[in-house]
């Protein structure tokens, strides 16, 4: 590759989805992240109880995404052949895990608020 | 109020994504004031995404695209298209589609190219003066240099050829896919004359060796590989590599022969190998083998008109033709105002997309030069990529330039000769997005 730059990336990555799809992923994510942000705020503490769920959550994203992966490319576990190649799957992995957790905590809190907010006791 | 906050969020970043839209389109350049008349002939790979950079550069320059094929193929994806990974339509789109406004496209083939008087015809009789000529109009697939084939048979007899288009693809996959489960002999070929992408027979006899070796032939095929070349690849540290593979794997490799004609009825294919004894006399043998599978690909050679118009080499690649340019700018050697592009160009390697995405910014460079009267700097130094696919989901993606010398473009990090998923998953999932970024000059 000649150089890869920042713009390039985006060229790239709109191309991948098109570019309607791909805004509309980063759109989600960032509204996914807010909405996280947003009820921690609201909350002023993060609830054990729900991170218990999100925790539940992690392997279940983590399977997911690398299903997924392999699924879109036609591949498989016995494709792993170098140590870049791990570190490509743990990413993926921890990247479905980290979503998946971020997504339970964030619908979580945003359906059933807390009944007393803690910051008025 | 918490819905208000998350609304006007959402407007928010909506304005934000226009904003960083905008100054996209702002941050263009100014362009270079010209009245040049360009004409690229060919709207493959080099052409479009020449244009679409020019357009770019340039202002009030008259471009003209010469091309009479209404869609374009994604030559890349065929190899997958051969080994049922993806549909037919996987490679084809509409040529007009990728390219910008501004530009004239001309849906006919360029027939006479004229460089002392700087005109191109067409078929039809138009004829354009240029101040500047790009050709890369691609090459021409010689099936009738291979007696006893043509291209109807390709899906029939165990006949594949995957290079005749997204169709032909498809149906050699027909072909291949009844060997993956019937088994028999495999017989894998390649021709003697330059080619595009050299890695694409290699990938098509490891990939049908892989199905066949997970379907129902397993243990009941053979594979043999036949080319004409002493070695399976130019690169020498890359044909060690894929010997041994093709050692692993249990390919047999033929070398020195020459595919010369089939007989589809028979299952039988004809191969010529020269030999020079100590005297300097040569002798051709011939020899037979038979098939279940066998996969053609024909000899390549320059379109006509650029081999009858004296563009050509005239003591380098006699019998194909190609364009006698300058290996470090493809500028023509004698018509300066004239470049090559792509698979047309007279240089050592680089009949790829990847090649393409490395020689087009070079002669974008010199031509803008040339219309502000001074002479430009970038050079291609013959990078080539190849993602030797070795088996379905593993790769190696093997980069290398004019010397031979192996020039990875993740160092430390993607090994280039070991068979890794990641590189797998770059062909997979980012080349065609990054070839078709490349298109729109984005790349």
């Amino acid at each position: 590759m000649q150089e890869l730059t920042f713009t390039t990336l985006i060229a790239v990555l709109q191309e991948m989805f098109g570019s309607g799809l791909f805004w509309t992923l980063v759109v989600v994510a960032v509204l996914v992240t807010l909405a996280y942000l947003y009820v921690l705020l609201r909350d002023r503490a993060v609830s054990w109880r729900k991170f218990l769920w999100a925790q539940v959550a992690m392997p279940i994203g983590a399977v997911a995404a690398v299903v997924f992966v392999q699924t879109i490319t036609s591949s498989g576990l016995r494709d792993i052949g170098g140590p870049i190649d791990v570190v490509v799957l743990l990413a993926v992995a921890a990247m479905g895990a980290i979503g998946a957790a971020i997504l339970v905590y964030t619908l979580q809190s945003l359906l059933r608020p807390p009944l007393k907010p803690s910051g008025r006791r | 109020m918490g819905f208000d906050s998350t609304r006007r969020g959402f407007l928010g970043l909506g304005a934000m994504g226009a904003a960083a839209l905008m100054t996209g389109a702002n941050a263009r350049a100014q362009g270079v004031a010209t009245s040049a008349r360009i004409v690229i002939i060919g709207a493959g790979a080099a052409g479009t995404a020449l244009a679409n950079r020019l357009i770019e550069r340039l202002e009030g320059a008259s471009i003209t695209i010469i091309d009479p094929r209404r869609e374009h193929l994604y030559q890349p994806g065929l190899s997958l298209v051969a080994a049922g990974l993806k549909p037919a339509s996987y490679v084809v789109s509409q040529t007009a589609d990728w390219l910008p406004s501004g530009v004239t496209l001309i849906a006919e083939k360029a027939a006479a190219i004229d460089p002392v008087a700087k005109t191109v015809a067409t078929e039809s009789g138009e004829v354009m003066a240029y101040d500047f000529l790009v050709v890369a109009p691609g090459l021409v697939l010689d099936h009738e240099a291979i007696e006893g084939f043509s291209l109807d048979m390709v899906g029939q007899n165990g006949i594949g050829a995957l290079y005749g288009g997204p169709d032909h693809a498809a149906r050699t996959w027909q072909a291949a896919s009844k060997f993956a489960e019937e088994g028999g002999v495999g017989l894998f070929t390649r021709p003697a004359t330059e080619m595009k992408c050299a890695g694409a027979p290699l990938k098509h006899t490891f990939l049908i060796e892989d199905i066949a070796s997970r379907g129902g032939a397993a243990g009941k095929y053979e594979m043999h590989y036949a080319a004409p070349q002493p070695v399976l690849f130019s690169v020498p540290i890359v044909a060690e590599k894929v010997r041994m593979l093709f050692g692993e794997r249990g390919i047999a490799t033929h070398m020195g022969q020459k595919l010369k004609s089939i007989d589809p009825g028979r299952r039988i294919a004809t191969f010529e190998s020269s030999s020079t004894d100590a005297s300097g006399a040569v002798s051709v043998t011939s020899s037979e083998m038979k098939w279940d599978y066998l996969h053609v690909i024909p000899p390549q050679r320059a379109p006509e008109v650029i081999r009858q118009s004296g563009l050509s080499w005239a003591d380098k690649w006699t019998d194909q033709g190609w364009v006698e340019c300058d290996m470090k700018t493809l500028r023509h050697l004698r018509y300066p105002e004239i470049f090559a592009l792509g698979d047309v160009a007279g240089v050592p390697k680089g009949k790829t997309a990847a090649s393409v995405k490395w020689q087009v910014p070079v002669v974008e460079d010199h031509l803008v030069a040339a219309i502000q009267g001074r002479e430009g700097t970038q050079t291609y130094d013959g990078y080539t990529s190849c993602p030797m696919i070795t088996r379905v989901g593993r790769a190696m993606l093997v980069e290398f330039d004019y010397h031979n010398n192996l020039v990875p473009s993740f160092p430390g990090l993607i090994a280039p000769l070991e068979e890794l998923w990641i590189s797998w998953l770059m062909k997979e999932v980012a080349l065609k997005a990054t070839y078709n970024a490349m298109l729109r000059g984005r790349a």
